[in-house]
């Protein structure tokens, strides 16, 4: 079963960033939304993971390391098909522009990395649309990991792959399933259209491209909100 | 201390000798789980589907009790019995306020945990596996609320093959009787009333499980149940069990 994500013609707008976790993309979407929110824009954020729901399911899968490679990918898609159907898609219908830090890409870089059929996992995400705009934020794997030891002391458990006993230590394990999921998601670049922003670079610069791509291509006036 | 523990029912089984299962290969109808060897898959899996009062739960304790006096060891498994998601699911279901996709994952989510943490190893192990419900019933009720078949075919791709399936066919008529004598009462979901075919859940109830027959009718053509008049007295439901399950063990004959 291979289907590519299906265009939407609802009447927002839906754009997705995708990166290796410290690449930075979580900043940079949320200057994102403040730069639309300040516009008067009709903007709404969706953060990967975060359905309620599912998350105390997640949580304790994580905690207790309960989770396999088939319920890691199942329970993620899960918690996605919840924001999905109940709020991605309604404000698409109502015009919204929505925003998600982490789309349907990260299920197929993370899960294929993890052992499970590429076609197994697009096929469970085939509801879901085609983004009008995915920005990659590609850096380096040092980047990255200093950019997530510089917030807090350690790596996670599931962020440094250990799962998949690449390494008993966590760093190299960090490194060598890192290097794997940037694999996958340089491999899916070409074909999902991926914006490529140098993430090595500070945030000021991929934010000034960023603001650029989006306007080119988004007519943002009309996605303001109506004046009360 | 010498009590013995009381069993709730004592059933005169026949001496029986001990038969040693022939060895048949499992397959997966997808993909399978990764790093899973079907070859290691050496138990049996035996599955009964129905609808809620079609007697799965009074025949799958006969079959313990008589495969157990065989020299059989079991294990049973069932929907919504995951430690990963069983409490949230059961939560989800009871205030009806998940999406049918979403719903759909979570009890393919809770499926495959079952699946990974009890089905596979009990096979491994070389066990009589007895599943209260498989796959087909999670597919039936997402296909009569409009799921599309390829996809849910492509999520449970995970899921090994039985040996055998039982389908205890029960009129959705008898089911109400029987559904009312043993706790009075329907239930929201086995009525179908998220479908919103009626407001009355009696009406509804029929429907649901007409639609759901049918669904069943359909799987049955690409997975290939057998059919059992559930209908009949529990007994004679059984030796019909024990007689497709005795010429399962001994494997296809030459």
């Amino acid at each position: 079963m291979k289907k590519a994500p299906s265009k939407h013609d609802y009447p927002g707008r839906l754009i997705a960033v995708e990166g290796l976790d410290g690449s930075g993309k979580s900043t940079q979407v949320y200057l994102l939304k403040r730069w639309m929110e300040m516009q008067g824009l009709k903007v709404f954020f969706s953060e990967w993971n975060s359905s309620i729901l599912v998350k105390s399911a997640t949580s304790k899968g994580k905690s207790r390391e309960l989770l396999t490679p088939t319920t890691f990918s199942l329970i993620h898609a899960t918690d996605f098909a919840d924001r999905y159907e109940r709020q991605l898609v309604p404000l698409l219908r109502a015009g919204y522009i929505v925003l998600c830090d982490r789309y349907i890409f990260t299920a197929f870089a993370r899960d294929v990395v993890r052992g499970c059929p590429k076609s197994w996992v697009e096929g469970i995400y085939d509801f879901a649309v085609q983004p009008d705009l995915t920005f990659f934020f590609r850096a380096n794997l040092e980047v990255s990991l200093q950019r997530i030891l510089s917030g807090r002391p350690q790596l996670k458990y599931f962020e440094a792959g250990m799962d998949l006993r690449l390494s008993s230590d966590p760093y190299e394990s960090f490194r060598i399933f890192q290097g794997r999921i940037l694999e996958q998601y340089l491999a899916m670049s070409a074909d999902h259209g991926f914006h490529v922003i140098d993430a090595n670079q500070s945030i000021e610069p991929q934010q000034a491209l960023v603001r650029q791509i989006v306007e080119a291509r988004i007519d943002l006036p009309s996605f303001a909100s109506p004046e009360r | 201390m010498t009590a013995r523990k009381r069993r709730p029912r004592r059933r005169r089984i026949g001496r029986r000798e001990v038969i040693v299962p022939t060895p048949t290969p499992k397959s997966f109808y997808g993909h399978g789980i990764p790093g899973v060897d079907s070859e290691q898959l050496t138990g049996k899996l035996i599955v009964v589907e129905g609808a809620d009062g079609s007697g799965r739960s009074t025949q799958i304790a006969m079959l313990v009790e008589w495969l157990e006096a065989s020299g059989h060891a079991t294990a049973q498994v069932g929907l919504k019995r995951s430690n990963l998601v069983s409490e949230e699911l059961e939560n989800a279901t009871n205030g009806n306020i998940l999406g049918r996709k979403t719903l759909s994952l979570f009890y393919a989510t809770d499926f495959a945990d079952q699946l990974e943490n009890a089905i596979l190893p009990a096979l491994r192990a070389g066990l009589m596996v007895l599943a209260d419900r498989y796959i087909y019933t999670l597919m039936a009720r997402d296909l009569v609320r409009g799921l599309d078949e390829a996809w849910l075919k492509n999520v449970y791709g995970i899921a090994p093959a039985p040996d055998v399936v039982f389908y205890l066919q029960v009129s959705p008529e008898e089911l109400v009787q029987r559904n009312f004598a043993k706790r009075h009462s329907l239930d929201f979901w086995e009525s179908g009333m998220d479908l919103g075919i009626s407001s009355d859940m009696f009406d509804s109830f029929l429907e649901y499980q007409r639609r759901m027959a049918g669904q069943f009718q359909r799987l049955q053509e690409s997975y290939g149940f057998s059919i059992v008049d559930g209908a009949r007295p529990v007994d004679e439901v059984n030796a019909e069990l024990q007689a497709k399950i005795d010429s399962v063990l001994a494997g296809p004959q030459a």
